[in-house]
């Protein structure tokens, strides 16, 4: 172990330079958030991750957020483990209809204000999973959503330029 | 003597199947092949349902044999194999569920992954019901409900303890939340598309999905794959394998709240990602094996990348089993904590390192052997203990084993094609394939005709292993539930489907 840590404080961060915020996502962004929310909630977001049903490859990248090169938290954004103390829901996967109602529920169950991102292209418009008797749609035919982030999977590095357009002016 | 040759000597031989016999089998054969998977005999990997037939995959480990009963049911009806093989009773609900064959004689009458919700024509009207939880009785006993949406940034689904105190007297999973009808949305649809799909059943395991049902097609049509894209599929398997232990092994030591080695190894976790970028231009590579070989090959400069990271992985991973070996306070929380018999194993079939950390050395890379397995050394890890210490070392083995395989399908790549195109785009066939992803085996069966598929079923190794979660932790504290989880591992996506 003492090895280990002594490498951590000795060695250079493996934590990659922040990216720019995606200008699609601005644009989105700008269109649908009320600036005195945006202010409100200030530059630190709790988020609530919620897989509406997706096939998995979302949460892992999302998960990569964390890790020493990504350090989703440098940015003021946290996962948290309820939606009660959410700022934002991020949402993936094409919502099933088993989902539906405990996707609604997450959503009832976030404080306002709140914002919903939609994370892969399931998310947008159930994707390839789409026209099936047990899929209702893109997250957006559930609740509203405030910001897609497209891929499949997004890389991490996108979602980080997503999330970061949440908290640029 | 084989059971399985005796049983399907009995049945109507399906020529169109391969590569091992499919036959078409009386009530009679049927009872007889529930009996012998009763009895141990033979290994139930999987029973699904297409139109108005059932059909069982069955394996005589012993033997090494292998075939597919099916049996006709007219009526709708056919004999439970549940009621005498508990391994069998979410896949005959699921029959019911999706196709509405009965299970005659079945122990568990409720829907398993219909939740009342679908949008069929058949759902219309259909009142909706409470599900009935199994019900624990005694003095002091709780109930806590967890789920759908859990704490953690993981998939969806519903586990209802009963604990008394701190123990756990029963714990009983709900699934099928992410069920996407899969197997409907493949039905009628072509090949690539098929792929696709299959690509998206289980995102950690998307290599080898995509793996298994290019080999299901391949043996449907008989399509040779080119040496070089063989071997291309067994580094992606491979890189995969290792992404998923890296990942497992570090997040099954941060449930104990062991953070360090979760942090280092979500930097060789993602070290694999990144070469997996480099290498074949996708992160968790979707969509990179189709049928007939690869769809990209490796950049130039890739093969010294490719040995920089093995060696500097080895280096490092070593270090961290160093570490979680020297660390008393986190082996407190792993040893014997999660205990999976080696006797459940076995009934279940349980695949992977479930199976392999309780004596059951099922390895469908040496069992049933594939290319590129078949010509490269391969030594499968196997412990007796069954507990979340020993889910552990099986991983860590899997890890040093995937890594020299790296290296020996690197000295084996030579220059070549790496996809064979269908002469014949209208072909028509059946074919099965068993792949071992990093969770266990996975099962692709698929009829082809004239080109589309009429039918695909594919079976998650989790479907063996969500019902030991529940025995295994039966009498540990609810703290420790992560842990045995997180050793699991169970997919959502891929056993909903």
């Amino acid at each position: 172990m003492r090895t280990l840590v002594l490498e951590g404080i000795i060695k250079a961060p493996l934590t990659e330079a922040p990216p720019k915020a995606d200008k699609a996502a601005l644009a989105e962004i700008a269109s649908k958030v009320d600036a005195a929310a945006k202010k409100r909630l200030g530059r630190s977001l709790s988020i609530r991750e919620v897989d509406a049903g997706s096939c998995n490859g979302c949460e892992l990248e999302i998960h990569a957020l964390n890790n020493a090169f990504y350090d989703l938290e440098r940015f003021g954004f946290r996962f948290v483990a309820s939606p009660r103390h959410a700022d934002v829901l991020m949402v993936t996967g094409p919502v099933t209809t088993n989902m539906r109602e405990a996707l609604e529920r997450t959503y009832a169950a976030t404080p306002d204000p709140k914002w919903v991102v939609a994370v892969g292209d399931c998310a947008v418009d159930a994707g390839i999973f789409a026209g099936s008797y047990a899929v209702v749609g893109g997250v957006s035919s559930v609740i509203p959503v405030d910001l897609h982030i497209r891929g499949c999977p997004p890389s991490p590095m996108q979602l980080l330029q997503g999330l970061l357009a949440l908290i640029e002016k | 003597m084989t059971a399985i040759g005796d049983l399907t000597r009995q049945g109507q031989i399906v020529a169109a199947h391969r590569p091992w016999p499919r036959a078409v089998v009386t009530p009679a054969v049927w009872q007889a092949m529930t009996e012998a998977l009763a009895d141990g005999h033979l290994t139930l990997l999987g029973l699904w349902a297409e139109g108005k037939s059932v059909h069982a995959a069955v394996h005589a480990i012993d033997a090494g044999d292998l075939a597919v009963l099916s049996l006709d049911c007219p009526d709708g009806k056919f004999p439970s194999v549940g009621k005498a093989h508990a391994p069998a009773i979410r896949l005959e609900r699921t029959a019911r569920d999706v196709h509405g064959l009965e299970p005659i004689g079945a122990v568990d009458n409720r829907p398993w992954l219909d939740h009342g919700q679908w949008k069929r024509p058949q759902d219309k009207g259909r009142p909706a019901t409470q599900y009935q939880f199994l019900p624990a009785e005694g003095e002091s006993l709780h109930e806590i409900p967890v789920g759908p949406v859990h704490a953690g940034i993981i998939e969806p689904g519903h586990f209802r303890f009963t604990a008394n105190g701190e123990t756990v007297v029963r714990l009983e999973e709900r699934l099928g939340y992410v069920h996407k009808g899969i197997e409907g949305l493949m039905a009628g649809t072509p090949l690539d598309r098929a792929a696709r799909l299959a690509g998206r059943v289980s995102g950690d395991s998307t290599v080898a999905y995509s793996f298994a049902i290019a080999r299901a097609v391949e043996a449907a049509l008989a399509l040779d794959v080119p040496p070089r894209a063989q071997l291309l599929r067994g580094l992606m398997a491979e890189l995969e394998r290792l992404a998923n232990h890296f990942g497992d092994i570090g997040a099954i030591c941060n449930d104990a709240s062991f953070v360090m080695i979760h942090a280092h190894c979500g930097v060789l976790r993602e070290g694999t990602l990144r070469l997996a970028e480099r290498c074949f231009g996708h992160r968790l590579m979707m969509d990179r094996i189709v049928p007939g070989g690869v769809a990209t090959d490796l950049p130039p400069d890739a093969n010294d990348e490719i040995k920089t990271f093995v060696a500097n992985a080895r280096k490092r991973f070593k270090q961290l089993v160093g570490l979680y070996d020297k660390t008393a306070s986190l082996q407190d929380r792993t040893v014997r904590t999660g205990i999976l018999s080696p006797a459940l194993a076995r009934k279940f079939g349980a695949g992977g390192y479930v199976g392999r950390a309780s004596g059951r050395g099922f390895d469908t890379r040496c069992a049933l052997p594939y290319a590129p397995y078949d010509a490269l050394r391969l030594d499968v890890p196997v412990l007796n203990a069954g507990d979340v210490d020993a889910r552990i070392w099986i991983r860590i083995r899997e890890v040093e084993q995937s890594l020299s395989l790296v290296e020996q399908i690197l000295a084996r790549l030579e220059p070549g094609a790496i996809l064979t195109a269908a002469e014949d785009q209208q072909a028509s066939g059946e074919g099965m394939a068993l792949v071992e992803g990093f969770r266990g085996d996975i099962l692709v069966w698929l009829r082809i005709e004239a080109g589309i598929v009429a039918h695909c079923h594919l079976r998650d190794p989790s479907w063996f292993q969500w019902p030991l979660l529940e025995a295994v932790i039966e009498g540990n504290i609810v703290a420790d539930f992560p842990l045995c989880n997180k050793s699991f591992n169970c997919s959502y996506s891929g056993h909903d489907l």
